[in-house]
């Protein structure tokens, strides 16, 4: 049992740093890396609150396919006058703005979550018994009651896709 | 068990961070990484409150849609910030304001 709480503070840590890294940081490579640690340790924490298929599917998605489109993002629009003429071609940096007001408006927000999360008195019937996988419950469901919601979002991530690849597709002059 | 409210506030923590990220950053990249910080929060939020309900699991069922939610808007915006990265040369979002002169 403390094993276990050990465990999950260890990755509640490593999330909530990568996400400070990433806010404070001016690298904009260091910060997509940050943010990968980050993905990494919610996927832990999704572990510990009992949904197993959904950690895998934040590792391939957010980690394999969100995290390496935004890398080649940054790749593909860097300077490369500066990249020719710099001694260290991967320091993209990036400047802040409006610091002040941006961090007092985050940090009162912060507080005001943890007011309600503090104030609310949670009447959860029934403890958490579901130990296992839970995989064979989201594939019936998926299946019977949202079935409807899965199809309508095929159609609209194939749509996504289209357009994506419409929207950046090179026009002939 | 672990108790909600450790959930609930690395979720908070993250969505303010996030929310700090997407408004100070100049760059369009680091906004996008912002936003997908927010839709993580959000994502624990869910599958926090979902591990009570083992039977029908709706939380995590949505946190599985906002997950394709989260692909496909990452890659529409991406094709855009490569057009704007085509036409203005920049993405520093300060100086494309073209539309306000």
């Amino acid at each position: 049992m403390l094993m276990m709480q050990l465990a999950f503070f260890v990755f509640a840590a490593i999330t909530v740093a990568g996400a400070f890294y990433l806010l404070f940081t001016k690298n904009v490579l260091y910060a997509a890396f940050s943010l990968l640690l980050t993905l990494l340790g919610i996927a832990g924490l999704f572990v510990f609150a009992g949904a197993d298929f959904l950690a895998v599917s934040q590792i391939m998605i957010y980690v394999g396919g969100i995290l390496i489109l935004l890398i080649f993002g940054i790749m593909l629009t860097n300077n490369k006058n500066f990249q020719r003429t710099n001694l260290q071609p991967n320091k993209i940096e990036v400047e802040n703005h409006n610091r002040f007001w941006a961090f007092l408006i985050a940090v009162l927000l912060f507080l005001g979550f943890l007011k309600i999360i503090f104030k609310a008195n949670f009447h959860i019937i029934g403890k958490q018994t579901h130990i296992g996988s839970s995989i064979q419950q989201i594939g019936i469901n998926l299946m019977t009651d949202y079935i409807f919601v899965f199809e309508v979002i095929g159609v609209f991530l194939l749509a996504a896709l289209i357009g994506a690849v419409y929207i950046a597709k090179k026009e002939k002059v | 068990m672990i108790a909600i409210q450790n959930y609930l506030v690395i979720s908070a923590l993250l969505f303010s961070i996030g929310l700090a990220v997407a408004v100070t950053k100049r760059n369009a990249i680091l906004i996008l990484m912002g936003i997908e910080l927010m839709l993580n929060a959000v994502n624990l939020n869910m599958v926090a409150f979902s591990q009570y309900d083992p039977n029908r699991l709706q939380g995590q069922i949505f946190a599985l849609f906002i997950m394709v939610i989260a692909a496909a808007e990452v890659t529409v915006a991406l094709a855009i910030i490569l057009k704007i990265y085509d036409y203005f040369k920049n993405l520093d979002l300060d100086e494309i304001n073209s539309l306000k002169k």
